[in-house]
């Protein structure tokens, strides 16, 4: 195989609990802890996991919005977190981020049009005039209209202004494009636009996505491979297809009959997880799902699960799989 | 519980967001919702009214020159003189105006400055954090525990034993009132920058690999203007009041420049206080309606460009 | 069967500068005892302002203009008094929002907080109040019911939370829930855990839910009979069995349509085209047709009424006009 577009390598994100009036450090808050992945060129990798399971911090820390505690973040063999200033920002335009918030993400005082064309002036990558017809194009091929140019970002709805943002990444031609639960504030007839942009996008660009989502059922509809994580851990990972027919860790298992389907009287199994999310200030021991899973034994509650190849490229860190 | 719960309260900002006609501007709906607010347009006319008369109404007068002239001394208004004489014999409605002038030049002034040094330091603790920005908030704390009244009227004592040339004064009152001032406008424009450091539009600005120059210019200093300019309205009037009351204890500027403040310092005087109003109720008057009107203007101000302001 | 709840009419407007938002509009609904009626619909569509025009929420609010009748077990509830709608809210309806963290008073332990309707509405003795409000908390799921008496809403996670909310709710024996967006900001296996205990707890107690959300996977889970709203109006609903397996709406079709399914994976989700229309700028004439596949002439000068398009099941679009005017 070609080498990876990325490749994350045991990546460690440890945020420090400050407390007293002489901010001394007294504990840790593992927000990511010890994650691997790898995506190839062209791929949609869906990374998948509840609140506190460190999913956004991931994202965050290859766009550098967050710096490592450890590991490594190559991108086409460069570790990105070695790079410094002017080289770090003359690859920025590669790797560009969608978020979440449609209202946040977007400066109220700044025009669409200057928005989305302002990166490119400032890498001086196109002449003055060249940009007006560049962010037009692009305005075009996220479906809006060359009259939005002029328009401020509170003219817009929630889905326009999603649709600007991607305009806004877009327009840099990326080679990643790391985007934030990019749906989830969205409304579902609104959801299905965006989502059928990304899949449009990736056809015409050859873009490779890292989408990070809650939603199983969105991941399931647009990734071709997908990671699930837990309190910053990450439990299985393998292609999609294998992963929501055949999943193998109890915590995607419980997560996938979690999903409420819009099918009345739907019989099925379901599995509901006793108790709480733990806080990642202060996780279980050994399988961080032990307090929660209904198989855990002894084993789980001291041994730290590796994970393992169980053919496929499909990888599980359960004791019991 | 509000109005309409977060949800539709979003919805209802999507759905105003139609684009089959052009929305006005920020500025300009900021200008609507200003020109609606009664009370901040009376105070802008008053406002306005005030400059306006200060600074051409003693052209028209014929005793702008003060002449001293002793055998009208303490004269009731009249129709020569409107608003009566002085103890000097000087036409008090031209003195006032006079005064006025001086005012208003040392409230814009001060402001100005300290706006000025507010915003730049602010900026440069909010922006670059860490050991910059733990020495300008020492700073400004320190002067912020000083109360700014007895500061000026210390400093004010010194001048006038150091026998500071009169003419000077005035420009030494304005540099005191930013002095005293800065720290609390460098205090807001510091916190509105930290918390929009943390919007998510400065992430994509990150992201997207925008220079430092920018990000400040571009994206961070057009979302401070609303803050800068409501500070600046409010903190005019605090300054013309701080203005007068210095000068009312003839710490500020010195006779015979005329300052509203100085002014009223004719009633300090039983019989004047008693039987001369029309010594002390114009300056007092004028003070009032001024410092009234710029509150008035400015809160409409707040409330229409930077609503998170608000109580 | 009786009706617990009957909205005849119901117009919640408001009143703003840029003129009048009719955010419910001509809604009329009822529901059964011991029934779960979902409002389903996207923001904006007045589903929560439905639910808070019935707890009285936005009575004599500023702006605030309600029609309509509002009738609970033959009480007319919009020609209450404040007092006699504070005896009913709490203890006969009850009701729980997406945000628990914001309905819990911060500086009150969950106990105070949730003796309080009990001494109020029961008029039961601080002991008896405490001992039924321990069992509560252990019948809505956790364990540590002593210790979670002593502590202060912030100690606690989003999904206890909303658990404690429930059994503030239920803690009067009320005959209706009200329930707007409960698991919306909850986690999926968190929410899951909520649904299945609402479910258990209204088999136990009989109490009708009506449960706002825009989930339809919620909704098909939890609902006896869907309401769809959109733009302030209803425009279609039925019996939850019928009306996901033979939508009538084009609005409904779509947006069944436009959820991704687990399991069922398209190559192209189908979207509706467009956007809700603005709240201030309706047209008499049918609000969807603008998005819609199917419009028609009539569509565009004539607003549809919600008419019976087959075993309950109704529907308030033209391409049905001939039946609902019939019916």
């Amino acid at each position: 195989m070609a080498e990876p577009l990325l490749e994350i390598r045991h990546l460690k994100k440890y945020f420090p609990i400050k407390t007293g009036l002489l901010g001394r450090t007294t504990g840790q808050v593992k927000a990511v802890d010890d994650i691997s992945i790898t995506i190839q060129e062209g791929e949609t990798f869906g990374l998948v996991g509840e609140s506190g399971s460190g999913k956004s911090t991931v994202g965050r820390s290859i766009v550098r919005l967050t710096e490592k505690t450890d590991g490594e973040i190559m991108f086409r063999g460069t570790d990105l977190h070695s790079l410094q200033g002017d080289e770090l920002r003359r690859l920025r335009p590669k790797l560009q981020m969608i978020f979440q918030d449609p209202y946040g993400s977007l400066n109220p005082r700044i025009r669409v049009g200057d928005a989305i064309g302002e990166a490119l002036l400032d890498h001086g990558l196109l002449g003055k005039g060249e940009i007006r017809e560049r962010v037009l194009e692009v305005l075009n091929s996220c479906g809006l209209s060359s009259y939005h140019i002029d328009r401020y970002p509170h003219e817009f709805s929630g889905g326009q202004r999603q649709r600007i943002g991607i305009a806004r990444a877009l327009i840099l031609n990326p080679d990643l494009m790391i985007a934030d639960e990019p749906v989830s504030a969205l409304d579902v007839s609104i959801q299905a636009q965006i989502i059928n942009l990304f899949r449009k996008l990736q056809e015409s660009q050859g873009l490779t996505y890292l989408f990070i989502s809650h939603d199983l059922s969105v991941v399931e509809h647009l990734c071709s491979h997908v990671g699930v994580m837990y309190l910053g851990g990450m439990v299985e990972t393998a292609t999609r297809d294998e992963l929501f027919l055949h999943p193998l860790h109890p915590y995607t298992k419980a997560l996938l009959s979690a999903v409420p389907m819009p099918i009345p009287r739907l019989k099925r199994e379901r599995i509901i997880l006793k108790g709480d999310i733990p806080s990642p200030a202060n996780p279980p021991s050994g399988c961080k799902f032990h307090t929660r899973c209904p198989f855990a034994t002894s084993e789980c509650r001291e041994q730290i699960p590796n994970m393992r190849n169980v053919g496929s490229n499909h990888y599980v860190a359960c004791h019991w799989v | 519980m509000t109005l309409m719960e977060p949800h539709t309260a979003r919805a209802a900002e999507s759905q105003k967001s139609e684009t089959r006609y052009k929305k006005p501007s920020l500025w300009k709906q900021a200008l609507r919702h200003l020109l609606r607010n009664k009370l901040a347009v009376s105070g802008f006319i008053v406002v306005a009214f005030m400059f306006l008369a200060c600074f051409i109404g003693p052209l028209f007068s014929p005793y702008a020159d003060n002449k001293i002239n002793m055998s009208i001394m303490n004269k009731p208004p009249s129709w020569q003189h409107w608003l009566g004489t002085d103890k000097l014999g000087r036409d008090v409605l031209t003195r006032v105006l006079q005064a006025g002038r001086i005012s208003l030049t040392v409230g814009l002034a001060s402001m100005a400055l300290s706006v000025f040094l507010g915003t730049l330091l602010g900026a440069l603790a909010g922006y670059y954090r860490g050991i910059v920005d733990q020495i300008i908030m020492r700073i400004a704390d320190l002067l912020l525990t000083i109360p700014g009244l007895p500061l000026l009227f210390i400093s004010g004592a010194l001048l006038s034993e150091w026998k500071v040339p009169t003419d000077y004064r005035m420009y030494i009152v304005m540099l005191m009132l930013s002095l005293v001032n800065w720290p609390g406008l460098a205090r807001m424009i510091r916190g509105q920058l930290l918390s929009l450091r943390e919007q998510e539009f400065m992430h994509a600005a990150v992201v997207l690999g925008l220079r430092d120059r920018r990000k400040l210019l571009h994206h961070l200093l057009p979302n401070l203007v609303p803050l800068i300019i409501v500070m600046a309205t409010l903190n005019i009037g605090g300054a013309i009041l701080s203005e007068s009351v210095l000068s009312f204890f003839g710490l500020g500027v010195m006779p015979p420049t005329p300052t509203w403040g100085n002014m009223i310092d004719a009633a300090n005087n039983m019989i004047d206080f008693q039987q001369r109003p029309w010594l002390w109720i114009p300056p007092g008057l004028s003070i009032f309606a001024t410092v009234i009107a710029i509150n008035l203007f400015g809160d409409g101000l707040r409330d229409v460009l930077d609503p998170k302001l608000k109580r | 069967m009786s009706a617990l709840l009957k909205i005849e009419g119901l117009s919640t407007h408001f009143i703003t500068e840029e003129g009048r938002i009719k955010a419910v509009d001509e809604v009329s609904l009822r529901i059964l005892q011991g029934e779960t009626v979902c409002i389903v619909g996207e923001s904006g569509c007045g589903k929560s302002v439905t639910a808070m025009s019935v707890m009285g929420l936005l009575q004599g609010g500023l702006g605030v203009a309600i029609d309509g009748r509002i009738t609970f077990q033959d009480t007319d509830l919009l020609s209450l008094n404040k007092a006699e709608i504070r005896a009913i809210r709490g203890h006969e309806i009850a009701m729980i929002f997406q945000e628990p963290m914001s309905s819990l008073n911060p500086v009150l332990t969950i106990g105070e907080q949730l003796i309080e309707p009990m001494m109020e509405h029961l008029k039961l003795n601080k002991k008896v109040a405490r001992e039924r409000a321990t069992a509560l908390i252990e019948q809505v799921g956790i364990s540590r019911s002593k210790q979670i008496m002593n502590s202060y809403p912030h100690e606690l996670s989003g999904g206890m939370l909303q658990r404690i909310m429930i059994a503030m709710a239920i803690s009067c024996g009320p005959k209706l829930l009200i329930a707007d967006e409960p698991t919306t900001a909850l986690d999926v296996t968190i929410q899951a855990q909520i649904l299945d205990m609402l479910r258990q707890i209204k088999e136990e107690s009989g109490m009708a839910i009506l449960l706002i959300t825009h989930d339809l996977g919620v909704v098909a889970e939890m609902a006896d009979y869907v309401v769809v709203m959109y733009a302030g109006k209803i425009v279609e609903e039925g019996e939850v069995t019928k009306l996901f397996e033979d939508p009538k709406h084009p609005y409904t079709q779509g947006l069944l349509r436009s959820k991704p399914v687990l399991g069922q994976r398209q190559e192209e989700l189908f979207s509706i085209p467009g956007q809700v229309p603005n709240l201030l700028e309706l047209q008499p004439y049918c609000y969807f047709h603008d998005r819609c596949e199917h419009c028609m002439a009539i569509c565009r000068t004539q607003e549809p009424e919600l008419g019976v398009v087959g075993h309950q099941q109704k529907a308030a679009c033209w391409l049905y006009g001939e039946v609902a005017h019939h019916g």
